[in-house]
């Protein structure tokens, strides 16, 4: 389903409009040291500091409870920082109320108005900002046209599918033309396939709008498709604030690079640093090399992150690193075969291998070599420790 | 006909007949149904049998003997009956004939007897003021009357000359009477049958009805706007904190309703500890110290008190069930904290309100003992009318028609409230 960018031509800002924002970003929401405690015995955000430009799409992605909504209601006027300054167009809204904020936002469940039609929903931040009769009904009309629910507007929430709630949802957030919207896990409640369709739905309108979007999710696939930028949280601390496919190639730390996409991780000790690679003795004593991206000095423990996608079964020439290893499971998957292995006394080890024709047939227990090159193995911070 | 079970293995053709589907059996699938729909119906009414027979013996045959009552009112047809019969014939113009005299001093014979006689004469006395001595000491004198018993009667006492005497008796010689709705709305029947309107000094129940609907609806105005915040209050706290508040809600329910009562008089009376609160402050002279009970102010008082938790519980159901988020989005649409309340968390509450409303008027509209208590002359409600007719004057049947009315007031304002807000939104809990 495409979405229309026909009449909801808000400000002007249109596709061509991105290109130049990418190149110059105004920060549009910075956050200064902001810190967060409920409870006054526990951090929930740990000194974050985050500059979103306008026009962006940024996610804040990271497991539940690691104090992504927090963020979100301080921001939204909902919540009050400990510590720091939020910023809006440069400005700290510490002290403005949520309702002279002007931010759009999109709840988790919606938050549609049960007592109220679709269009009365639609119509009520027009209505509260004094709107004339004609210039609500004319505004609401074009939001229900941008979300393809035209003839929906007589109806109640509870009269609509969970996906068609969401739209209005959306709708709702942005009819009263705020620059800055906020989603708070809005497609958490909709089945597989709907969500996918609804993360193309949502992006196409924020480029169509040029509308700041912060959105937060815990579904890495979400992030990946949705993203400008994505922030990555884990304790109350950004992990990784990056492009989604730096995040997914060049992962910092081993939580962001598990989080994020599928990995193999293989626990060892550096034994050499030299010029931005380094040595590392595995836990069964074999060595291989490893970009050193996020080591201490020789002696130090690291795990290593490498993606399954990037190792190679009995390759056809010697690469770099090369270990021993035993097929323990094939899974078909159509475009792939998802191979389990058994390397270096991880009997976890995965790797795909693309479904073309030169493909060899494999068998459970088949003893074989694993090999990859130095640059696709990530010698990170030792995992969970 | 052709149904699968006729044939030992059907094939798949021979199962799409047209003929009508059947259980395996081969009894048509409908009427199987409506024969396993008819045992579990069965079952059901069993189950919930003896609560059936409960509520018709303790609830629906009282409230239908006591309906019936208020305007059939037998007594003087059974004690009576030869003069019931007489006074049929009688066309009211003048004094009745020799024969209705004749047969009322035979009735008046046979009443002495059965000791039946002061039935009627209190019957009578309702709308023939007294009248009754000339009954009772008729019925004493009964055996010594002789032939032409008119001229005995009047001899006896001049009220047996009287025609509306008569005429009053002909008609509560009709079983079924209006008399007592008539008395109930202040009005009568004059001796020529005609409805007026009772004499000024006894018009009271149409101004006491309306009383009670006044006070009842001061009483739920004031548990609405001081239950709403309180149950506000206790949705939004948290469950450890709401919880012990609740139990300060629910305290007077488990409170005598006397002794809460007996506390307002303490604390109202004019030597009460409000009073000598303020005259002690100099903020009134100790010689006109508030009169706070025994008028409609301490019915008020009482009241309200007493049926706020009927309103605070309701609206708490409710408020409870709805999520904070309604109002954040709202404040993030730019509506002020007070807009947002107003526009999106008062209509979500309508059903608590309306579920308080109907709880607290229809029990304030039927309350008894705090009226009668701290209620003076003016706090009296319609309630306490009927207590009189039940307990002081033994009129029954005015009491019935006293409550026949409340009834029937109540379910017009039932119906009213249905119309505007539906009676499927309320929620009681
Ligand atoms: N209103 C609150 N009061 C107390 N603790 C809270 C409140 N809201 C969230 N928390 C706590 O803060 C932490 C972060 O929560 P949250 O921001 O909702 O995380 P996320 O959205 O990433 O799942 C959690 O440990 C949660 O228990
Ligand atoms: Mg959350």
């Amino acid at each position: 389903m495409t979405v229309k960018m026909v009449s909801f031509n808000l400000r002007g800002v249109m596709n061509e409009g991105n290109a130049t924002r990418r190149e110059s970003p105004d920060g549009h929401v910075r956050f200064v040291d902001v810190q967060k405690s409920y409870d006054g015995e526990t951090l929930v955000v740990k000194n974050l500091n985050l500059d979103i430009a306008r026009g962006e799409f940024l996610t804040m992605l990271g497991p539940s409870g690691s104090g992504k909504t927090t963020c979100l209601m301080m921001l939204a006027g909902f919540e009050t920082a400990t510590h720091g300054d939020i910023l809006l167009d440069g400005k700290p809204i510490n002290n403005v109320p949520p309702h002279k904020r002007g931010i759009g936002m999109v709840f988790q469940n919606y938050a549609l108005f049960p007592h109220m039609t679709v269009a009365e929903n639609l119509a009520f931040p027009l209505q509260v900002r004094k709107l004339g009769k004609a210039d609500v009904e004319a505004k609401v009309k074009r939001a229900l046209e941008m979300v393809e629910l035209p003839q929906m507007g007589a109806r109640r929430p509870a009269q609509l599918s969970g996906g068609q709630q969401q739209r209005v949802a959306v709708a709702r957030a942005l009819v009263f033309e705020p620059d800055l919207v906020l989603m708070d896990e809005p497609l958490g409640a909709l089945d597989k396939q709907l969500r996918e369709q609804m993360q193309y739905e949502i992006k196409h309108i924020h480029e169509n709008l040029g509308v700041t979007v912060v959105y937060v999710t815990h579904d890495q696939a979400e992030a990946l498709t949705m993203s400008d930028r994505i922030a990555v949280f884990n304790d109350g601390i950004i992990q990784q604030l990056s492009t989604p496919d730096v995040l997914y190639e060049k992962p910092e730390n081993s939580f962001v690079a598990q989080f994020i996409g599928e990995n193999n991780r293989l626990n060892g000790k550096v034994t050499a640093v030299s010029d931005g690679d380094c040595r590392v003795v595995l836990e069964d004593g074999r060595e291989v090399n490893a970009l050193s991206v996020n080591v201490g000095g020789a002696g130090s423990q690291t795990t290593l992150s490498i993606r399954p996608e990037r190792i190679e079964i009995d390759p056809a020439s010697t690469l770099p690193n090369m270990l021993d290893g035993k097929i323990a499971e094939l899974i078909y998957l159509g475009d792939h075969v998802r191979t389990r292995l058994e390397v270096a006394g991880h009997d976890d080890f995965v790797v795909k291998l693309p479904n073309t024709q030169s493909r060899r047939p494999l068998h459970d227990g088949q003893p074989v070599k694993v090999g990859w090159r130095t640059e696709d193995c990530r010698a990170l911070d030792p995992f969970g420790g | 006909m052709a149904t699968v079970s006729d044939h030992m293995t059907p094939g798949i053709g021979q199962v799409a007949v047209d003929a009508p589907l059947t259980a395996a059996d081969g009894t048509p699938l409908r009427k199987k149904l409506a024969q396993a729909n008819r045992r579990a119906r069965l079952r059901a009414t069993l189950l919930v049998a003896p609560l059936l027979l409960f509520v018709l013996i303790t609830f629906i045959v009282p409230i239908g003997q006591m309906l019936v009552r208020s305007f059939h009112e037998p007594t003087f047809s059974e004690v009576l009956p030869r003069t019931t019969e007489a006074l049929k014939q009688w066309d009211g113009a003048d004094l009745p004939d020799e024969a209705v005299f004749a047969a009322f001093a035979d009735d008046l014979k046979d009443a002495k007897e059965n000791r039946t006689i002061g039935q009627v004469a209190t019957r009578v006395n309702y709308a023939y003021a007294g009248s009754r001595s000339a009954f009772t000491s008729a019925a004493r004198k009964s055996t010594g009357f002789e032939a032409p018993y008119k001229e005995a009667l009047i001899a006896a006492d001049d009220v047996w000359g009287e025609r509306d005497l008569w005429a009053v008796m002909k008609r509560a010689s009709k079983s079924y009477t209006p008399e007592f709705y008539l008395a109930a709305v202040d009005r009568t029947t004059d001796v020529d049958g005609n409805i007026v309107m009772v004499d000024d000094f006894r018009q009271i129940y149409v101004k006491i009805l309306l009383r009670t609907l006044y006070l009842a609806g001061v009483i739920t105005g004031l548990c609405l706007l001081l239950g709403y915040p309180v149950a506000f209050l206790l949705a939004s706290l948290p469950t450890r904190t709401s919880n012990l508040l609740m139990i300060l809600v629910l305290l007077p329910f488990w409170t005598s309703l006397l002794v809460r009562t007996t506390a307002w008089i303490a604390l109202l009376q004019s030597q009460g500890i409000i009073n000598d609160v303020l005259v002690a402050m100099w903020l009134i002279d100790d010689d006109s110290r508030l009169q706070m009970i025994y008028n409609q102010t301490g019915t008020i008082i009482a009241m309200t008190h007493i049926l706020l938790p009927f309103s605070i519980l309701p609206l708490f159901s409710v408020m409870k069930t709805i999520p904070p988020t309604y109002m954040r989005a709202a404040r993030s649409l730019g509506a002020t904290p007070w807009t947002a309340f107003w526009k999106i968390y008062v209509p979500q509450t309508v059903p608590g309100i309306a579920a308080g409303v109907l709880l607290v008027f229809i029990l304030a509209v039927g309350y008894y003992i705090t009226p009668a208590l701290v209620g003076g002359q003016d706090g009296q409600l319609i309630s306490n009318f009927i207590a009189l007719h039940m307990q002081k004057t033994l009129n029954w049947s005015m009491a019935a028609a006293l409550g026949g009315i409340l009834l029937a007031t109540i379910m017009v304002l039932y119906w009213l409230f249905n119309k505007i807000v539906g009676i499927d939104r309320l929620k009681l809990g």
